[in-house]
Parts: C-alpha cells; structure tokens; sequence
C-alpha cells in the first residue's frame, strides 16, 4: 500500500483549514450574525406591530407620548438597530447572488453597508428629537 | 461571464411552481419588501421629528388609498417574513426537514401570516376607531 493512502484529500492549504474561514475570509459570521438578529426581530417586531396598531390615526403629541413611554424609546432603538443589521445581511446575499459585475457588485455592496447604517443613524436620531426636543 | 456556444441548463421557469420553491422566493421578495417599508419607516419617524406638519403630512400620505395598500402589504410581508424566518431557524435546528413536514409548516407559515395581518387590519381599524 502506498504511503498517502489514509491522508485526506484536501484543496485546501493547512493553514486555510485551520483558519476555517472559507473563500470569502468571512467564515460563518455572516450567517451567524442573521440568525442573531432574527432571533432578536421575532418579540421586537412583534412589539412593533402591536405598537403600530395602537398609533394609528395619532397626531404629534401622542407619538412624543409613547415615544416617552417606559419601554417604548429603548425597544425601538434596538427594534431599528436589530432591523437595519438584518436587512444589511440579508440585500447583501441578494446583491452576491444577482449582480454578476464586478464593479457594480463591490459599488452595490458598499451602497448598501453606507445607506444601512445612514437609515438606523437617521431613525435613531428622529426618535431621540421626538423624545427630546420641543 | 460568457456563456459563449454552450448549452444551458434548464432555468427557473421551466419547473412547475411548487409549495417549497414559492415559498421560498417568496422570503426573499417580502425581505426586500421590507427593506422599501424600513426607509417609509425612517421616513415617518423623521417626519414627526421635524414638526406637526411635517408629521401631518406624513399621516395624510399614508392615510390614502395608496398608503393603506402599501401598508397593508407591509403587514403580510413582515408577517410572512417572521413566520417562514422562524421555520427556517427551526431547520436550522434540525428539525422538520422531513418532506411532509416542509410542507405542512409552509402551508402553516401562509395561514397564519394571512390571519394575523387580518387581526392586525381589523384591530386598527375596529378597536382604535381607524383612520
């Protein structure tokens, strides 16, 4: 018998084997991370929802009243935190898997890391002027 | 990529639609569904941050036809998202993969994001007076 029989086949260097991270160096982080905040939108949203329903029709000064309810501000800080992180993860597989470009695919991917984090930032910030502010 | 003088294999479109593959473009179509409500939403808060009219405005967009439609499809998309989000964590698990029960809990996942987007429209509008 040959001596490499019993070595497994490996494509891989040992070093990447060791590494565990894959092709992408990003190893099972980002699917982790979408599992994390999905676990994270499932009572959130469902707050957010039922919240919703008892806003509608509401005027400015009903909005600051809830806004400054016991649990309101904080749950819809990280409602938006936990939103905008998911729908980073999730546009960004869309995008991997339709944009075949090179350019536009990095440029998309950029875009989209950018507008996420300028949405929650913005929302964040309305709702601390609602909070807050006259 | 060219795809040069070489054949191709058979595309979507060439399949029979069935529960597994519907539902499951379907999760993809309300996530970016609710990544356009996401930015209303960021619109909406921002809105009331600027002023009462601002605000008012806001409202009155939302409060027509259009709107109501718009947020009506919002509700079943966050519904249907949540629903199949938590059937896909519970593969995730390990469980349920059995062909019946991928099934069974699809057609689960589309009765139930269906009643509550009801529930939720007849509460708004019925308990709290509607707009």
């Amino acid at each position: 018998m040959a001596f490499w029989v019993g070595f497994k086949m490996d494509l891989r260097s040992d070093l990447g084997r060791v590494r565990g991270l894959g092709s992408a160096k990003g190893g099972t982080s980002h699917w982790w991370a979408q599992r994390v905040t999905a676990l994270a939108l499932v009572p959130l949203s469902v707050w957010f929802v039922f919240s919703i329903i008892n806003l509608v029709g509401v005027d400015r000064g009903g909005l600051k009243i809830w806004v400054n309810g016991p649990v309101s501000f904080v749950l819809m800080v990280l409602f938006l935190i936990a939103l905008f992180y998911h729908m980073q993860l999730g546009l960004q597989v869309v995008i991997e898997d339709y944009v075949h470009n090179e350019k536009n695919k990095v440029i998309s991917l950029i875009l989209n890391k950018l507008i996420a984090v300028f949405l929650v930032v913005s929302g964040i910030t309305a709702l601390m002027k609602i909070a807050f502010g006259g | 990529m060219n795809p040069g003088n070489r054949p191709l294999s058979p595309h979507l479109q060439v399949y029979k639609p069935q529960i597994t593959s519907v539902l499951s473009i379907l999760h993809r179509l309300t996530g970016i569904g609710l990544a356009a409500g996401a930015v209303v939403l960021v619109y909406w808060l921002n809105a009331a941050a600027y002023g009462p009219d601002a605000f008012e405005y806001a409202q009155d967009l939302l409060a027509t036809w259009f709107g109501k439609l718009l947020l009506l499809g919002w509700t079943w998309a966050l519904f249907y998202h949540l629903c199949n989000g938590i059937r896909h964590m519970y593969w995730d698990a390990g469980r349920g993969l059995e062909l019946q029960q991928v099934y069974m809990t699809g057609w689960l996942v589309v009765i139930a994001s269906l009643g509550f987007t009801l529930i939720s429209w007849i509460a708004g509008y019925g308990l709290l007076g509607g707009i």
